[in-house]
């Protein structure tokens, strides 16, 4: 960070290379679990939708994982400045991505309860990748610049996030007019709904993220910031 | 820092070894109910320049300070200040406990006799009793006051140092290392020491070690090769510096 050199202690370098380590892995799999919960959803498919909901305690296990490391982090290299905030984003990060890998598991559980046997694929279901991939890449883009220590990349992402609500706002106009023409529908769209609710909620996690990685880089609040700007 | 006016402040002062300059162009403001702290790399200048805030240079002839200190707005440079008075005011602690070879009740009683604080015995006694109270040794002391100072553990002498510091009632203290000799539990001892004299006493301190700064002060200063780099808050130093060479320095990235 800042200035990229190393501590004067090897092995605290190691320890954060670690800490970063855990942090993107455990990003790829909440990427991995939406994408894949996503896709159950669109096919039907429910034995992907089951793969997703046990590969959740592996995101479970890492946020353990972080939590131990970093409770070992502060006790053994008491940290300073930048090195002590981002330890503790990283901590709150974890958190975080354990959040959205549990609304990737919640889309995956309502996939039997939308694709009911004998029921017409519903055309809304169309709309929800493209804004479950709009969400996505929020969390890629938080956790990458989490990665590279990269302010500005964090505040593009924050910035996004109100893009990601428009979508969400015509999803749900569009899903209710859906099931006033189709009241058969009531109760599988109904879970579309939640599918739609959970990706905007993903979304505002990423932006918390972003805004963490903010902090962490600059020793700045990014609404604050924003408010002075 | 703030309206009331400081008890202590620097204005561009120097400090040359002969040819070499130790200090450079430092100002910085001391001031009642504050711990100030002074951080930096050995060599930095950091404890050279706290001997100049009680003239502890004018002991090596090499030694030439410029610029203007000036304690309560009166510049203690001038030729018209008294040292020993002034010695006073600004008591020291060093880094190695260093009592006299007399009993504990001489060591604090000492400075009063001398500056003439104390008209009868029972004045003396009650400076001493005062004294070590404050320093929070006069519990493990009071029933063997005519041991020698010498016979007390490392911790107690350096308590016993602060009671003696503290006897001549000063208004400032500079403590130069005061716990890098001793071990954890007298350590912090005397951290507790320091955050109890918080309010009687202007007290600034020299340490190695940046989390006995951060525990103990309000406010840190790092200077780094004679020049102060950095001063502020002690939690925006330690959180959010704002010097490249502050953060560098208390992450331990130095080089």
């Amino acid at each position: 960070m800042g200035t990229g050199q190393e501590h004067t202690v090897k092995a605290f370098d190691q320890d954060i290379k670690q800490l970063r380590a855990l942090i993107s892995q455990m990003g790829g799999l909440a990427e991995q679990a939406l994408h894949d919960a996503m896709k159950a959803l669109q096919r039907g498919d429910t034995s992907l939708a089951d793969q997703v909901r046990g590969k959740d305690k592996a995101i479970d296990a890492i946020e353990s994982e972080v939590e131990k490391l970093v409770v070992r982090l502060i006790a053994l290299r008491a940290p300073m400045a930048d090195d002590l905030r981002e330890v503790i984003a990283a901590l709150k990060i974890a958190a975080v991505i354990e959040r959205i890998g549990d609304y990737a598991k919640n889309v995956a559980k309502r996939v039997p309860l939308i694709h009911t046997e004998g029921e017409d694929r519903i055309e809304a279901l169309s709309l929800l990748p493209s804004m479950a991939q709009m969400a996505s890449d929020m969390v890629h883009d938080a956790l990458d610049a989490f990665a590279s220590r990269d302010a500005e990349g964090a505040a593009r992402v924050c910035q996004r996030d109100s893009a990601l609500d428009d979508f969400y706002d015509s999803i749900f106009r569009t899903l209710v007019t859906f099931m006033v023409e189709n009241p058969r529908t009531v109760s599988q769209v109904a879970h579309l709904l939640f599918v739609a609710k959970n990706i905007e909620r993903i979304g505002d996690h990423a932006t918390n993220v972003a805004e963490m990685v903010y902090f962490a880089a600059t020793g700045r609040y990014l609404a604050d910031e924003a408010a002075a700007a | 820092m703030t309206d009331a006016p400081h008890k202590m402040s620097a204005r561009g002062v120097s400090v040359f070894y002969g040819d070499k300059q130790a200090v450079k162009d430092v100002s910085i403001d001391i001031d009642m109910d504050k711990v100030t702290a002074f951080i930096g790399p050995s060599g930095c200048g950091k404890s050279t320049f706290l001997r100049t805030l009680n003239r502890m240079n004018d002991t090596i002839s090499s030694a030439r300070v410029t610029g203007e200190i000036m304690l309560d707005g009166e510049d203690i440079y001038a030729s018209a200040m008294d040292v020993v008075q002034l010695r006073a005011r600004v008591g020291m602690v060093f880094q190695k406990p260093n009592p006299f070879p007399k009993s504990i009740y001489e060591n604090v009683a000492y400075g009063p006799r001398i500056h003439g604080l104390a008209p009868s015995r029972a004045d003396l006694d009650a400076i001493v009793e005062r004294s070590l109270k404050r320093a929070g040794l006069w519990e493990e002391v009071k029933d063997r006051l005519q041991d020698s100072g010498t016979a007390l553990s490392g911790g107690q002498q350096q308590r016993l140092c602060i009671a003696r510091a503290i006897a001549v009632d000063p208004e400032v203290i500079l403590m130069d290392e005061p716990a890098s000799a001793l071990d954890p539990i007298a350590t912090a001892k005397i951290e507790e020491l320091i955050h109890e004299l918080r309010g009687r006493y202007a007290i600034a301190i020299v340490t190695h070690n940046m989390q006995q700064a951060a525990r103990v002060s309000q406010r840190t200063a790092f200077f780094h090769l004679g020049t102060l780099v950095e001063y502020g808050e002690t939690d925006q130093i330690f959180t959010t510096p704002r010097e490249e060479r502050t953060k560098d320095y208390i992450t331990g990235r130095y080089g």
